[in-house]
C-alpha cells in the first residue's frame, strides 16, 4: 500500500506587506501554510533576511570579522551600503542605539539627517528600529516618517504605551510600515493589533514583533507563542493576527552571556565571535521554524547561512 | 486510546458472568474505557479481541529505548498542546573513511563539550560511525571501537548486512542503521540478534512505510526512522510528514523516532548546521548527526532543546544558592531573586554585564518569576529570611547590603525587621537597568 502524504493548506492567509519601493521592494508575509511547509504549498513569499547596522557603529567592537566587513565605512550611510550589500541581505534595519537618552542621547535632529543619508545611500528597503526609550522613539519616528516619506519605511516598534502617536504619525501621516511590538504572549500581540485599527491604521501596515529571546534563555515562549499565532491566523481565521512576523534577532543574542564573554574569561568556550554566530543563527533558524516571516541579523556568516537554509526549504 | 465503551463491549462475551467483578460485561467495557480496569480482568476474552484492544489502546508513537535514553513517545505537534516528552539527542558524525588523526581530532574536540545547564549535563550523547559499503570490516571495527572508547552510545551506519554483522559483533552498539527495501530482512536479522534498534530508510516515504510494513510483520518494533538523504528540503518535508502522519492521521508505521543527518546535508558548513540543527530540534528530529560539536554549537543548541523540551506546565528552576559572579567575594554586595530559570538567567547576564562583583542569592521561590511568587507567598520577607538562615549566608558572606528587587520594595521594612544587621536597597524593577543601577551604587 503506497503512502500518500495529506497536504495541509488553510484557506486563510498572512497578509502580504511590501517594504521599500520599486524594484527594491521585499514582500513579507504571505502564504497559507504553517511556516516553512512548503511541501504543502509553494512559498509565495519566502522570509526575508535583514542586517541590522546602528548609528554608532560600536556592535562591531572585539569582532575582527564583522569589523573588517565594515572596515572603511565611516559613516551610518557607508555602513548601511555594505549592509545592504551583504551576501544574503533582503533589507537594512538602522537601529538608534545613540538615541537612548541613558546613553549617547544623540538629538534627534541628528538621528533625522543619519536617516536620510541611510534611506538615500541604499537601494534596499529600510527599517528603522529605535532606542527602546518610550518618549524618545515617538520623536525620532515622527521625525524620521517625514524625511523618509515614500520610501515606504517599516518603524519598529509601536508599543502599547505609545501606540498611539506612532501609529498616527508613521502609519496615518506618512503612509508608513509600524512594527507592533508585544512581549511574547499571544493575547497582547493581538490586543495591540486590534487597538491599532481601531486607530485607523489598516492592517495592511501592521507587522507584528512578537518579541524574542536568544536560545536558552526562555525562547519556548517565543516558539510557543509565535506557533499559536500561526495557527490561530490559519486555522482559525483570526484576521486580527494575520499580520507577518519580524524578529528582530541580532539585538537579542549579541547581548547574552555566550556571546559577550571574553575568550580570556572562558578559554573552553573558544572564539567569542564564533560563539555569537551561532548564537545568532540557531536563533533566527528557531524563529523562523516557529513562524517568524523576517528576521533582522548583524553577522554577515549568519546572514548567509539562514539565507541559504531559506533557499534550501524553498 | 481512541476505543469508546461500546467498541470494547462489543468484542466482550457479552455473557455478563461477573467473572471480572462487574455486574454486566457493558459495566466492564465502560470501565476499560475509561482506564480504570485492565482488559485482562476478564478471563473469557478470545485473543484476537485482545489483540485488536492492545493495538487500539497503543500509543501513535512508540518510545523507543538508545543507551539509557528515550526517544519519541510524542503525543501533540506542538509544546503549547500538552508538552514534548522525550528531548532530542545530539551525535557526533565519523566516517570509517577518515584518517585516524581526523578521527581522533574529532572526537577530543567534542568531548571537551561536557557541561551542566540547569541541572542537565550537555554533552554529546552518540557517535554516529558510517561505515561504506567497500570499507573492510577490519576498519570498521577499529574506528568503531575508538568511538565506543568514549563511552557514549554508538550508532553504526552500515548498508552491507555481513558487514554490519562483523562490526556490531566485535564492538558493542546499540543503534544500526542501513536497512530499505533492498537488505531490509538480512538487517533486521543482525539487528535483532544483537538487540539493537534498527534504523530504516527509504528512497521515499511509500518506499519507507512498504518497508517499516515488512519489518513489522517480522516482528520488529524497534526501529527508528532514517531521514532524507542529502536535501534539505526533502529531509525537512519527511521530518513533518511522517510526524504529522503518525500523530494526526493514524499512521502507525510512521510512529516511530526519527534520526536526520545534517552533516550530509551541509558537508563541511558547520554554521548552516547549526542552522538545520536548530530546525530539526523544534520540527521532529530525535537524533541529529553533527559534522563537530564545540561550544560555540552547543551552547546555543543545547540552550535551545532545554527550552523547548520543558513541559510548559511546569515552571523551570535553578538551584537556590549563592552565586558569586564576576569574581565576587565576601566582601562584595549581595542581590536576591528567585530561582525561576528565566529570572535567574536576565538577572545573572545584566550583572555580568555590569562588571561588578555581586553574590546572587536565589531564594527558593517554587520556580515562579518574582512578582508571581510574592503574590503565592513563596518570596516574602520571612521566606527571605529563612532562606539566609539555611544557607547560612551570615557565616559565609561579610558584606551585610541586600539589593532587593524593585518589584517586590514594598518588603523593604519587613525584610529590615527580619535582617536587622541587613542594610536593605531597592533595586531596579526591571533587569535590564541592573548595569547602570550597580555602576552608580559602586
Amino acid at each position: 500500500m503506497p503512502f500518500t502524504a495529506k497536504p495541509r493548506k488553510f484557506s486563510a492567509g498572512i497578509i502580504e506587506i511590501p517594504l521599500g519601493v520599486g524594484q527594491n521592494a521585499v514582500t513579507i508575509g504571505g502564504g497559507n501554510v504553517l511556516p516553512l511547509y512548503y511541501f504543502d504549498n509553494p512559498a509565495k513569499n519566502p522570509p526575508a533576511v535583514g542586517v541590522e547596522i546602528t548609528d554608532t557603529g560600536v556592535e562591531a567592537a572585539g569582532l575582527p570579522e564583522l569589523a573588517a566587513y565594515y572596515e572603511g565605512a565611516n559613516t551610518p550611510a557607508e555602513r548601511a551600503k555594505k549592509a545592504a550589500a551583504m551576501e544574503g541581505a533582503d533589507f537594512v534595519c538602522l537601529r538608534f542605539e545613540g538615541a537612548d537618552p541613558g546613553g549617547l542621547n544623540r538629538s534627534v535632529a541628528d538621528c533625522v539627517a543619519i536617516a536620510k543619508e541611510v534611506v538615500e545611500a541604499i537601494n534596499k528597503p529600510l527599517v528603522i528600529a529605535g532606542s527602546k526609550n518610550l518618549e524618545k522613539d515617538v520623536e525620532l519616528f515622527s521625525a524620521c516618517a517625514e524625511v523618509c516619506s515614500d520610501k515606504n519605511v517599516l518603524f519598529l516598534s509601536a508599543r502599547e504605551e505609545n501606540y498611539k502617536t506612532i501609529g498616527a504619525s508613521c502609519a496615518l501621516a506618512y503612509g508608513q510600515k509600524v512594527g507592533a511590538e508585544s512581549s511574547v504572549d499571544i493575547n497582547l500581540a493581538k490586543q495591540l493589533n486590534v487597538l491599532m485599527t481601531q486607530l485607523g491604521v489598516q492592517p495592511q501596515s501592521i507587522v507584528m514583533n512578537l518579541g524574542s529571546a536568544a536560545a536558552g534563555y526562555g525562547f519556548e515562549y517565543v516558539a510557543s507563542t509565535m506557533e499559536r499565532v500561526k495557527l490561530a491566523a490559519l486555522e482559525q481565521n483570526d484576521t486580527m493576527l494575520q499580520m507577518p512576523v519580524i524578529t528582530p534577532v541580532a539585538s537579542e543574542t549579541w547581548s547574552v552571556k555566550e556571546s559577550i564573554m571574553p575568550e580570556s574569561d572562558m578559554p573552553e568556550w573558544g572564539s567569542l565571535e564564533e560563539r555569537g554566530i551561532e548564537m545568532e543563527t540557531v536563533t533566527a533558524s528557531a524563529c523562523l521554524a516557529s513562524g517568524c516571516d523576517a528576521v533582522i541579523l548583524r553577522h554577515p556568516t549568519s546572514v548567509k547561512a539562514i539565507a541559504a537554509l531559506i533557499a534550501a526549504l524553498l | 486510546m481512541a476505543l469508546k465503551g461500546l467498541d470494547i463491549f462489543k468484542l466482550t462475551p457479552k455473557t455478563n458472568c461477573k467473572d471480572c467483578g462487574n455486574p454486566t460485561c457493558m459495566a466492564f467495557a465502560m470501565k476499560v474505557a475509561q482506564g480504570a480496569v485492565s482488559i485482562e480482568k476478564c478471563p473469557h476474552m478470545s485473543p484476537d479481541a485482545l489483540r485488536q484492544l492492545s493495538e487500539a489502546t497503543e500509543p501513535p508513537m512508540k518510545t523507543i529505548a538508545v543507551g539509557e535514553h528515550k526517544l519519541g513517545g510524542e503525543t501533540v505537534m506542538f509544546r503549547h498542546e500538552k508538552t514534548f516528552v522525550n528531548k532530542n539527542l545530539f551525535a557526533l558524525y565519523l566516517c570509517a573513511d577518515m584518517s585516524d588523526a581526523d578521527i581522533d581530532a574529532k572526537l577530543a574536540e567534542a568531548m571537551k563539550v561536557d557541561y551542566e545547564r540547569i541541572s542537565e549535563r550537555m554533552y554529546v550523547e552518540c557517535i554516529f560511525v558510517n561505515v561504506s559499503d567497500t570499507q573492510t570490516a577490519e576498519r570498521g571495527i577499529a574506528v568503531v571501537k575508538k568511538a565506543a572508547e568514549t563511552g557514549r552510545d554508538i550508532i553504526v551506519r552500515c548498508k552491507k548486512p555481513e558487514l554490519a554483522k562483523e562490526i556490531v559483533s566485535a564492538v558493542p552498539v546499540k543503534v544500526l542503521v542501513g536497512a530499505d527495501a533492498s537488505n531490509w530482512e538480512a538487517m533486521n536479522a543482525v539487528a535483532k540478534e544483537k538487540g539493537l534498534v534498527l534504523g530504516v530508510s527509504g528512497k521515499d516515504l511509500s518506499e519507507l512505510y512498504d518497508t517499516i510494513e515488512k519489518l513489522e510483520a517480522a516482528g520488529n518494533k524497534n526501529l527508528i526512522i532514517n531521514i532524507g538523504g542529502s536535501s534539505i528540503k526533502d529531509a525537512f518535508a519527511a521530518a513533518v510528514q511522517i510526524r504529522r502522519a503518525a500523530l494526526k492521521d493514524n499512521v502507525r508505521a510512521f510512529g516511530y523516532p526519527s534520526i536526520v543527518n545534517v552533516e550530509r546535508m551541509a558537508p563541511g558548513d558547520h554554521v548552516l548546521q547549526a542552522a538545520l540543527a536548530s530546525l530539526f530540534e523544534l520540527r521532529y528530529g530525535s537524533i541529529i548527526v553533527m559534522g563537530r560539536m564545540t561550544y560555540a554549537d552547543a551552547l546555543p543548541l543545547y540552550g535551545l532543546r532545554q527550552n523547548i523540551f520543558t513541559d510548559p506546565q511546569k515552571p523551570m528552576k535553578v538551584e537556590p544558592g549563592i552565586y558569586a559572579l564576576n569574581g565576587a567575594d565576601e566582601n562584595s554586595v549581595c542581590a536576591i531573586t528567585v530561582d525561576f530559570a528565566l529570572t535567574y538567567f536576565v538577572v545573572s547576564g545584566e550583572i555580568e554585564r555590569s562588571g561588578v562583583p555581586v553574590n546572587l542569592l536565589i531564594a527558593d521561590a517554587g520556580g515562579y518569576s518574582v512578582l508571581t511568587s510574592w503574590a503565592a507567598g513563596k518570596f516574602s520577607a520571612g521566606t527571605i529570611a529563612k532562606f539566609i538562615e539555611e544557607h547560612q549566608i551570615e557565616s559565609k558572606i561579610k558584606n551585610r547590603t541586600l539589593i532587593l528587587p524593585g518589584k517586590v520594595a514594598v518588603l523593604k521594612g519587613e525584610v529590615e525587621n527580619k535582617l536587622p544587621d541587613w542594610k536593605v536597597v531597592v533595586g531596579p524593577n526591571e533587569a535590564i537597568q541592573l548595569v547602570r543601577f550597580l555602576k552608580d551604587y559602586k
